[in-house]
């Protein structure tokens, strides 16, 4: 079973859409539904083809089913990340808190639990397409600090007394809602609003994990954070100096 | 009750501890009861014994020396006789009667004693006061020797030779002995004497002795020897016993392979083989219905996981055609619209059925934070403002924690159609926040079921709310009730609108749709964080739902802040009770 792309509509597309999952049924079903939103997409069936695909479709966002053949769907997020900083939308049969710590700690921006609503899988996507839109085009040449981090925003790059460090372009937004305002306490509701771009009641599990990821990557000492603190009761901050 | 001062219990200890070991051990019971009885068995038997002993040898002692004394006295009376009638000078009658009988006495162990005379002179009638020793063995005590009982029978004229016990007492102390006295009448003065034999009972003494030692250790071997046996054959009883009780412990704490070492083919062994065979018949029951249950939570939670998917499907293709109804005809439109009504309700049930599957499954976990109560029943009364507008039912809100007439517009309505902001989102200048450490996902999950259940129930008549919610907190406990003023619940009811699927009345209209698994989840959620819900109601008088969480993660609640029958309720009949016999025992330890 190799890749299928669908024939595209002589419309504008909002962005390209790679599913792989291996039910045919919910993969069609899930082209349909994107086709009628606008968007472009490509079907992969197995675990082992969905690496090859990013490469060959560059799609702006990778929905990707957990429990694949060929190759678990965590190994594949890892892949997948390892090369690319794509936007990768879990989908999970389980919602267990487990099942989507890991599939968030291998690297997924977001996930959704089976069965969704359509219109809510379609608006997850579209906040993340609209995202990666948006950092294309923002491009003032900005320079922030955050602890002894060096903030480049359009070249989204952030070094540590010039070694760069490698974030995917979500904890790369995390870090920047934090440090544009060293001020604020922010809570996860906000910051689920701001980098993620949902308006309400999607789960603060995310930013838990995200924050978590971050901190593996930036902190000295993930154990005592100084970069990205917790306050207790009410949500994270920028560390001072 | 106060939990005793760790001193008193200390000092209490060592008493009570044996105590407990005298109480628990039949080993210890049955040595101890059968080492008195043998003692004192024993020691009565010993007793006997020496007696008899000593009574022996007493008496053939005493028969031995009154022969003696007899032929003594005899002697002298013959060498008394056969002295010269013309020989009146006493003083050397005496010597010559008594010297040969001290002098035997010195070889053959006997002590003398001569004295008198004891009867008047002739001629007289005055009797000497007290007679006086004309001889005695050399060394003797003679005063504390001769019992005085005996000097007082030998004084009566003619006394007949008589013996007693005393003790002799020289040179060398005091030791029991036999005192043996006869009369003698003197040719010299025609007067009487008497003549006192004193035998020493030394021998008999160290017989005595000896047999007293090897009685004494007989006895103690005895003990001994009884003690052991006792020891052992209690132990070949109490040993099986034991191991019994401690396979029998370890069964009960679910190590349900331990079994019991069988030996021999006794009744011991017997009753171990009867007593493994009822352990193997319990651990195969057990096993049997731990994978019964197993295999059955596994089974739901597969169903449910395998139907997600394809349920995602339908609800993608039910979606689409949903969008387009307006092209169908109606009849295909209204289908559509349909379709996608019960897959709402297909999905909430499955929802549910796998939340109970997991709490079943016990991999349910609580990720806990510091949440206001508030702002959670703030969002589910926003959240559930279109259905109580559906319904026609006002919700309002109380805060219990607010200083009482703080805010002159009183407690927040919230009118149909759900401005739930109007209620300052801080507590503002209240006392205490309703907080407490809880999974906020679950709690709002449970506040949600219970309004959504309240206003479900309410009477829409009714004027006023029609759903009341109060928060309330205190430093070791945060709660929240929700009212309804609907139909209420009957006795007994109160405890069953727990159980899963339950419906207060089969043939009552369902309205929102419930799955009947709301209140089981919520009352696991309840549980899960180690706090209590509970139900109270009454025909015709609504009913009240309690959720009462512990302040910190792991806290042990004793009492809740808020009443669980409203206080409306409890002014007419039952007074002040805030535990009616109405409430489901749903609170406490499980």
């Amino acid at each position: 079973m190799g890749g299928m792309t669908l024939p595209s509509s002589d419309l504008v597309t909002h962005g390209r859409v790679l599913v792989v999952d291996d039910d045919a049924a919910l993969a069609e079903m899930l082209s349909i539904v994107l086709r009628q939103e606008g968007f472009d997409s490509r079907t992969v069936a197995r675990g082992d083809l969905a690496l090859e695909a990013v490469r060959d479709y560059q799609p702006d966002v990778v929905l990707l089913d957990v429990m694949l053949p060929g190759r678990d769907g965590i190994d594949v997020c890892r892949q997948i990340r390892a090369e690319s900083g794509v936007p990768i939308v879990m989908l999970t049969a389980k919602g267990d808190t487990v099942d989507v710590v890991v599939g968030l700690e291998s690297g997924a921006d977001d996930y959704v639990v089976k069965p969704f609503k359509p219109k809510e899988l379609v608006a997850r996507i579209r906040a993340r397409v609209r995202r990666r839109e948006r950092e294309t085009v923002e491009s003032a040449p900005e320079q922030l600090t955050i602890g002894d981090l060096t903030i480049d925003v359009a070249g989204h790059a952030v070094q540590r007394d010039g070694a760069p460090i490698a974030l995917t372009p979500l904890e790369f937004d995390l870090l920047l809602c934090l440090a544009r305002k060293p001020w604020q306490v922010f809570t996860r509701e906000m910051l689920l609003e701001t980098v993620w771009g949902y308006r309400h009641a999607a789960d603060t599990r995310l930013v838990n994990v995200h924050v978590q990821r971050l901190r593996s990557k930036v902190e000295h000492d993930p154990e005592h954070p100084e970069i990205v603190l917790t306050v207790r009761g009410v949500g994270y901050k920028a560390g001072q100096g | 009750m106060a939990p005793p001062t760790g001193a008193v219990r200390r000092a209490g200890s060592g008493p009570r501890r044996a105590l407990t070991f005298w109480r628990r051990s039949t080993q210890l019971r049955v040595l101890v009861s059968t080492l008195v009885l043998s003692a004192l068995v024993v020691s009565a038997v010993s007793w006997f014994l020496l007696r008899q002993t000593r009574d022996g040898l007493l008496d053939h002692r005493v028969d031995a020396v009154v022969a003696e004394a007899g032929s003594e006295t005899r002697d002298a009376e013959a060498l008394l006789a056969g002295a010269s009638p013309g020989d009146v000078d006493v003083d050397k009658q005496v010597r010559d009667l008594a010297d040969p009988i001290i002098a035997r006495g010195l070889t053959r162990g006997f002590d003398v004693v001569l004295t008198g005379p004891v009867d008047p002179a002739p001629g007289a009638t005055e009797v000497p006061s007290s007679p006086q020793v004309s001889l005695s063995t050399a060394g003797l005590d003679v005063a504390r020797s001769v019992p005085a009982a005996l000097i007082e029978t030998m004084t009566q004229p003619g006394a007949a030779p008589s013996w007693t016990y005393t003790r002799v007492v020289d040179a060398d102390g005091a030791r029991p002995g036999v005192a043996v006295a006869s009369s003698v009448r003197l040719p010299a003065d025609g007067r009487t004497y008497v003549l006192y034999l004193l035998f020493g009972l030394d021998e008999e003494q160290e017989t005595l002795g000896l047999v007293q030692r090897a009685l004494l250790t007989a006895s103690v071997l005895l003990l001994v020897l009884v003690a052991g046996l006792t020891w052992l054959v209690t132990r070949q009883v109490v040993t099986p016993v034991r191991m019994a009780r401690q396979v029998a412990e370890r069964l009960a704490a679910g190590r349900l392979q331990e079994r019991l070492r069988v030996r021999g083919e006794d009744d011991l062994a017997r009753l171990a083989t009867s007593f493994n065979q009822m352990a193997s018949n319990l651990q195969r029951q057990i096993r049997q219905l731990e994978e019964l249950s197993r295999v059955q939570r596994r089974f739901v939670s597969d169903v449910s996981h395998e139907l997600r998917t394809p349920l995602t499907t339908v609800r993608m293709a039910s979606d689409v055609l949903h969008d387009a109804r307006a092209d169908f005809d109606p009849g295909a439109a209204r289908a559509a619209e349909l379709l996608q009504h019960e897959l709402d309700r297909f999905e909430t049930l499955l929802t549910d059925l796998l939340e109970i599957s997991r709490f079943d499954a016990g991999a349910a976990v609580l990720e806990t934070s510091e949440i206001n109560l508030g702002d959670v029943v703030r969002r589910v009364v926003a959240g559930t403002a279109v259905l109580a507008e559906q319904r026609g039912v006002r919700v309002e809100i109380v805060d219990a924690t607010a200083p009482a007439p703080a805010d002159p517009a009183g407690p927040a309505d919230l009118a149909p159609g759900g401005a739930a902001a109007e209620v300052s989102p801080d507590d503002g200048p209240s006392g205490r926040a309703c907080l407490a450490e809880a999974d906020e996902r679950r709690i709002e999950r449970v506040v949600r079921n219970l309004v959504s259940n309240a206003i479900d129930h309410a009477d829409p008549t009714r004027e006023g709310p029609g759903v009341v919610i109060t928060l309330g907190a205190d430093d070791a406990a945060s709660a929240i009730t929700v009212r309804d003023f609907g139909v209420g619940l009957e006795a007994g009811e109160s405890a069953m609108v727990f159980n899963r699927f339950w419906r207060a009345d089969p043939a009552r209209a369902r309205t929102s749709g419930g799955t009947g698994l709301g209140l089981s989840i919520a009352l696991e959620d309840a549980h899960l964080h180690g706090g209590w819900l509970q139900a109270w109601g009454r025909p015709g008088r609504g009913a009240q739902f309690r959720l009462t969480l512990p302040r910190r993660t792991g806290g042990t609640l004793r009492r809740s802040p808020l009443p669980l029958e409203p206080r409306d309720a409890a002014s007419p009949g039952s007074p002040g009770s805030p535990e009616s016999p109405a409430s489901a025992g749903s609170g406490a330890a499980r």
